[in-house]
């Protein structure tokens, strides 16, 4: 029966949008997990909805509003927080809610019929379409190839960052490109969770990864394949029971990371007996 | 207050560091306010002061992690922040995350890494034969495959020295190297810097006062401006200036032996 789930081109098309993601999420998710910038993601993911409603309002792709203004985020938070004039969180806190805000202000201002956002807020991987696969495949690519080009300096900047901007190397510059990377993954993922429960998919895979491995490659690859797995197997429970994906993912990778939590806590109790 | 006058006439280009003049603001409230200072190369210079005295960013300048408000700083000539591979430097070990996922020779690996972005960068052999040697002249050789999250506080701290000997460096700054580690790490740790001075300029900010005696060959102490800076001999009229009260000076449990070191 699974198999012949196959056969249809939705089907398929979420398999890849799951694999895409789950690349984009285990390699970032790594990173902002380390450099506790889990806050700041969402802060990226939500303000990204101005750009949706940009999109909606002047009739062009959303998902190209939600790059545009997500970059944009990164780089003003990016900007702000290295300023250090104002705390970071507060900036954060602000761009989050001014990006939603917006969205909602644009699609009010979107002639006939409001149109249906919540394939945005909350994902929608079985509608994913070709065209979409393509873009999420391109970022895909440009996360993973900045990543592994410079990933020397990536561990010397995640390990110590003030270390090595002393000894010459552009932390600032990484900073931002990480920022950048960072909304390159929020697009990639809005088609399969969705902007609010993104950072279930950053968080739970990579926490999950990080109890298990212990060399920060391995850890990323373990946390791929991690949410690869969440990700199909909250698409099987969706179809079967019928309910929206993107909750289904999230809830699933919640009560794994949950399980994996519990179980390590037990074993780590009875190492100390 | 009694200033290096010593020292200021000599060329620029014998010093490590010169400051002149030296404000630093945090807003509008200064952190350190007119500091003039040289360090000679190979001097071992120990820096100490109360909590809040600007012993850190006085560090940070010299880093070039904060800017100044007014005057002038120079690393061997060159403007901080601009230094490259001339500082190595030895952080404290309270603000890393002991958790992350890395080697104790991966570490000092990353000292090796050049200011320019070389795509796909591997750490040749002969890099990591050079670690090892670090790793060696420290001390903790045998450790090189562990992971950082087993290593004790006094590993941890001779580990972050590896690393900023491996940047092969001419002048060694370490912000309170025996802070977090027992007292037979620390003056193992002492000993080491008291070897590697042979070659290189060394800056140390400590709280470790008896240390400061017995180790520095001059000192440096800073309560928002420099209150003092010459020979290493630590005196009840400099103690009295630096902490308001001389019994202060003592206060990590050590049995006044400042004078009679000298």
């Amino acid at each position: 029966m699974l198999l012949s789930l196959f056969q249809y081109q939705f089907v398929q098309n979420a398999v890849i949008a799951s694999i895409l993601a789950s690349i984009v999420c285990g390699i970032i998710g790594v990173i902002i997990v380390e450099k506790k910038l889990i806050m700041m993601s969402g802060g990226i993911a939500h303000t990204s909805y101005g750009g949706v409603g940009l999109g909606y309002l002047f009739g062009f792709e959303p998902i190209i509003g939600a790059l545009f203004i997500s970059i944009l985020a990164a780089l003003g938070i990016g900007y702000i927080k290295r300023r250090g004039g104002t705390r970071s969180d507060v900036v954060i806190g602000l761009f989050w809610s001014l990006g939603m805000a917006l969205g909602i202000l644009f699609i009010a201002m979107t002639p006939g019929y409001p149109p249906d956002l919540s394939s945005y807020l909350f994902g929608s991987i079985l509608s994913v379409t070709r065209g979409d696969l393509f873009f999420m495949a391109v970022f895909t690519i440009v996360v993973v190839l900045v990543i592994t080009l410079l990933f020397n300096y990536w561990k010397a900047y995640m390990f110590d960052e003030e270390f090595a901007s002393i000894i010459g190397i552009k932390t600032a510059f990484m900073e931002y490109l990480l920022f950048v990377l960072i909304a390159m993954s929020v697009v990639v993922l809005i088609r399969v969770v969705g902007i609010i429960l993104i950072l279930a998919l950053f968080t739970a895979p990579t926490a999950i990864a990080g109890l298990l491995a212990k060399n920060l490659k391995l850890r990323m690859v373990l946390s791929i394949i991690i949410g690869a797995l969440f990700c199909f197997v909250g698409l099987w429970i969706s179809y079967v029971f019928n309910v929206a994906s993107g909750a289904a993912i999230v809830i699933l990778s919640a009560i794994g990371y949950l399980f994996v939590y519990i179980f390590y806590s037990i074993k780590f109790r009875n190492q100390m007996n | 207050m009694i200033y290096a006058t010593n020292v200021s006439d000599m060329q620029d280009c014998k010093n490590a560091v010169s400051i002149h003049n030296l404000t630093v603001k945090y807003r509008e409230t200064p952190a350190i306010a007119g500091v003039s200072l040289d360090v000679q190369e190979g001097d071992y210079l120990g820096i100490i002061g109360p909590n809040g005295g600007g012993k850190t960013t006085l560090l940070k300048a010299i880093l070039g992690l904060v800017s100044p408000s007014c005057g002038e700083i120079t690393v061997y000539g060159k403007k901080p922040g601009k230094t490259g591979k001339l500082i190595g430097y030895v952080p404290q070990i309270t603000g890393l995350d002991k958790a992350f996922p890395i080697t104790v020779r991966e570490v000092v690996l990353t000292g090796m890494l050049k200011p320019s972005f070389a795509p796909f960068h591997k750490y040749t052999k002969i890099d990591k034969e050079k670690a090892d040697a670090y790793l060696n002249k420290v001390g903790i050789y045998k450790l090189k495959d562990r992971m950082i999250s087993q290593l004790s506080g006094g590993e941890f701290q001779r580990m972050l020295i590896a690393r900023a000997l491996a940047v092969e460096p001419k002048l060694l700054i370490l912000d309170e190297p025996t802070a977090s580690v027992d007292v037979s790490s620390g003056d193992q740790i002492f000993s080491l810097l008291k070897e590697l001075n042979q070659s290189m300029t060394i800056i140390m900010v400590t709280h470790d006062l008896l240390a400061v005696s017995s180790q520095v060959k001059t000192l440096a102490c800073m309560k928002g401006r420099l209150v003092y800076h010459g020979g290493n001999e630590l005196n009840e009229e400099i103690a009295k200036a630096l902490y308001g009260y001389p019994i202060d000076l003592f206060a990590h449990g050590a049995q006044p032996r400042a004078k009679e070191e000298q």
